[in-house]
């Protein structure tokens, strides 16, 4: 593979981010990676479920008075958000349109530090208003463990998109780096999906169930 | 960079350098080989020392407390440290020359794989030097866990977490090598056994390795962070933890298991020089054992009190694995049965294991009448079922293993005669050691006591038991005698040593040039180095390509910098708790830096590789190809 190969929008492949066979190698690696990473989050949830509302005798905080909605309601759409527009990123991707491509992940990286931005909120303000620190309770470590293991994977996501945005911003898309933006996509879609889960389990569950 | 002539004789230093950087799946097989033998001597003296001081009635060779740390090292070192870098040993040196391949799909991550194993592995057995090692027994559940005092259970978290990684990334590399990197026409079907193991097993590593990773943070947030999962008055639950340890503990025996049986299977065809018998119904097999190997963790927890419907359930899943495994032998069975069968070093260890490990599966059986367990539970019965499993099933896949493949990995072929003195020492002493055990286990005798008082019928059994360890470990030094006069006398070897070889990595030289395969061979069938042997073909391959270029990857330190870095950073979380220190927490940070700014190195700096170019490929000689 000759990185100063230079394309058209003619002659760039039709699925850039396989049409090497690092490319093909890194597509299916990537996707038994999220497999590992779904059993990882499996688990998470299934200790949150044990151990939800669970904490010293006479605890009184439990989810349904700690979860308000419309701030998850908030983080919600903009992590939904960020996941269609890294979509519209990839679609430049595949039309060899490279600014575009930059600068909706630009777009996306902005809405997932907006969500990150409101996720430290949120756990600030459970500390400082309930009391409900990591070491509160039982509950209060699966919640934090969960939910924060998901935030850390936003955070390295947020790395990420902007490590290859500055890396590769003067030279522009080849098939190296077809696959490294593709593969960031789809970590980002499925950090969205678990996100959907967090959202009906802990917080629609917690609050409505 | 591209050179081609491998470097002649180099100095220590350009070795230690070579080693440390490669990311050839065939030196990366050599140091797991001698890594994961090193941790395998280290977790037989435990075991040495855990038979001398049961050999005689109130004993007092070692204090209890010690004994605990010394049967809790001697089985994770066995299972993590020995057993499965051991495995990889082979997988790596084998599974792409079975392909056709010329590596493994993701080479760099390959060394990342071996160095952060070597690293975990090393962190785990320095506790023996500071403060004491993990006492919670293998499993370490967490009630003791948490109970435990000292570091020597973070040690444990740590250092498990750290190889963990190793081996997730390890199964990963395997899975998509075997699926991307098959040279043409070998499809599936047409897979070597052995590597139609490795991926199964790769795949229960993908799904079974999360769980552990999960529960391992528990246990490190619980006793560092300040978290509450497993203590029982802040709301935690520890049975949290035994779920979270047996859905990876489980189909953790097939990882280590599936592969061994894998191996056997080499062996059976190999030494019966004839095609294994029921090739795919022992793929299908295998494809069950692997899917059953997630459905039974509870029966590690039939005594926990989940209830009859839950203990029923898990029986019943437990049994139904009875089937696929008899299948397996019954294929093997009929594999040797009409064969011109040599008696071969490895062919002793594949014939040894067959009725040791049926003895291991039957008492397996019983355990899963739930019932049944309630008596056998926690006693030595069930120490002998799983060193009977493990033993008389893994360890001697890889003694087998070793002499069958130490000509491909080497170029040197081990003494037959000592191969064999090795085998019959360790044969004897292994169900010396454990047959007896069974009945140990039914006259009362707990298991992970460090001493037992006289005069209950036990004594004369576990000297006898003692006395068998003895012969194993007579065995291991035979081998490693055999492997020094060996490697001092260096014959070398052709390409095909035991001259019934059948699969593609006997048809290249021993040990194979850097580059594997000049041309990429075309597959004709199952077995198809004997299809060409039998056609007459002297090159032995039929190709796929002319000559042509070949992209290698190049070398890289950063797997090592990378591992390094949470070698590092795992001693400022250890050491956190206390308080009374200042540094944990930038050592901690400095830890993380050093890993997360090598990832980022490896990120912005291309790696291209480069190219073998033809012409050298010609001048190096050889057959000039077909076509």
């Amino acid at each position: 593979m000759d990185i100063n190969k230079q394309y058209s929008a003619q002659t760039w492949p039709d699925h850039p981010e396989t049409a090497t066979l690092e490319g093909k190698n890194k597509f299916v690696g990537f996707w038994l990676f999220l497999g590992g990473e779904t059993v990882l989050f499996a688990t998470l949830f299934a200790t949150y479920l044990a151990l939800k509302d669970k904490g010293p005798s006479g605890m009184e905080i439990t989810a349904s008075q700690l979860f308000e909605l419309p701030l998850v309601f908030i983080m919600t759409m903009l992590l939904l958000t960020s996941s269609l527009t890294s979509v519209y990123a990839m679609f430049h991707m595949r039309s060899y349109n490279f600014r575009a491509m930059q600068a909706w992940m630009a777009v996306t990286v902005l809405l997932g530090a907006a969500f990150l931005g409101f996720e430290i909120y949120e756990f600030n303000h459970y500390v400082h208003e309930f009391g409900f620190t990591y070491g509160h309770s039982a509950f209060s470590s699966a919640f934090y463990t969960l939910v924060g293991t998901h935030g850390l994977h936003v955070a390295i996501g947020l790395g990420w998109f902007i490590l290859l945005m500055i890396r590769n911003a003067k030279r522009g898309l080849n098939l190296y780096n077809a696959s490294k933006f593709y593969t960031i996509s789809l970590y980002w879609h499925f950090i969205d999906v678990v996100w959907v889960f967090i959202f009906t389990v802990v917080y629609l569950m917690g609050v409505v169930g | 960079m591209s050179s081609t002539a491998q470097a002649q004789k180099k100095g220590f230093g350009a070795t230690l350098w070579d080693y440390l950087t490669t990311v050839d799946h065939k030196k990366i097989a050599i140091l797991y080989l001698v890594s994961g033998g090193f941790f395998f001597v280290v977790g037989g003296i435990e075991a040495m020392l855990i038979r001398i001081q049961l050999a005689v009635p109130a004993n007092d060779f070692v204090s209890a407390g010690v004994y605990n740390q010394i049967m809790t090292m001697h089985g994770t070192t066995m299972i993590f440290l020995a057993a499965m870098p051991l495995l990889f040993a082979f997988m790596n040196a084998v599974v792409p020359l079975q392909i056709g391949a010329r590596d493994v799909a993701f080479p760099f991550l390959n060394s990342l794989g071996f160095w952060l194993f070597f690293f975990g592995g090393v962190f785990l057995n320095l506790s023996w030097f500071l403060g004491g090692a993990p006492d919670a027994g293998w499993t370490s559940y967490a009630s003791l866990a948490i109970a435990s005092g000292g570091h020597g259970v973070d040690f444990y978290a740590l250092g498990l977490q750290i190889s963990g990684a190793g081996t997730l990334i390890a199964g990963i590399n395997f899975l998509v090598t075997i699926i991307n990197m098959r040279a043409p026409g070998m499809t599936y079907m047409r897979m070597p056994m052995f590597t139609w193991t490795t991926f199964i097993a790769s795949a229960l590593i993908l799904f079974a390795f999360p769980p552990l990773t999960v529960g391992l943070f528990f246990l490190i947030l619980d006793r560092m962070f300040f978290a509450n999962f497993f203590a029982v008055e802040m709301g935690g639950n520890t049975i949290i933890w035994e779920h979270l340890f047996w859905i990876f503990g489980h189909p953790e025996v097939y990882i280590l298991v599936l592969p061994a049986f894998g191996i056997f299977s080499e062996i059976f065809a190999i030494f019966s020089r004839k095609r294994l018998f029921g090739y795919s119904a022992l793929v299908f097999a295998t494809i069950l054992i692997g899917f059953y190997g997630f459905m039974v963790w509870a029966h590690h927890m039939f005594t926990t009190g989940l209830g009859a419907t839950a203990n029923a359930i898990f029986a019943v899943a437990t049994m139904a694995i009875a089937v696929p495994t008899g299948v397996k032998i019954f294929n093997w069975l009929l594999t040797i049965w009409g064969g011109n069968i040599s008696f071969s070093t490895p062919m002793l260890y594949a014939l040894g294991f067959i009725p040791s490990f049926v003895a291991g599966g039957v008492t397996g059986v019983m355990q899963a009448v739930a019932p049944l367990d309630y008596q056998l539970h926690d006693s030595y019965f069930i120490v002998a079922h799983f060193h009977y499993v493990i033993v008389g099933g893994v360890v001697l896949a890889l003694l087998g293993g070793l002499h069958l493949y130490w000509p491909k990995m080497f170029g040197t072929m081990l003494s037959e005669k000592l191969g064999k003195i090795t085998f019959a020492l360790f044969f004897f002493g292994f169900h010396a050691t454990f047959f007896i055990q069974h009945f140990l286990g039914l006259l009362g005798m707990p298991r992970r006591v460090y001493t037992f008082v006289g005069d209950q019928g036990w004594d004369l059994y576990n000297l006898i038991s003692s006395v068998g360890a003895a012969f194993m470990a007579l065995g291991v030094i035979t081998l490693v005698i055999n492997i020094i006069m060996t490697s001092v006398k260096n014959e070398r070897v052709g390409n095909d040593p035991w001259e019934d070889g059948r699969t593609l990595e006997w048809a290249i030289p021993s040990p194979p040039p850097f580059y594997n395969f000049k041309q990429t061979p075309l597959v004709r069938g199952l077995d198809t180095y004997w299809i060409e042997k039998m056609e007459g073909n002297p090159e032995g391959m039929t190709y796929a390509e002319p000559i042509g270029d070949i992209h290698m990857p190049n070398n890289s330190i950063i797997p090592f910098i990378m591992s390094a870095g949470l070698f590092v950073a795992a001693f400022g979380a250890l050491y956190f708790i206390d308080g009374d220190k200042a540094w944990p927490l930038p050592v901690l940070a400095l830890g993380l830096l050093i890993t997360l700014g090598s990832m980022a190195a490896r990120s912005l700096k291309d790696d291209l590789g480069y190219h073998i170019h033809k012409e050298d490929l010609l001048k190096e000689g050889g057959q000039p190809g077909g076509h």
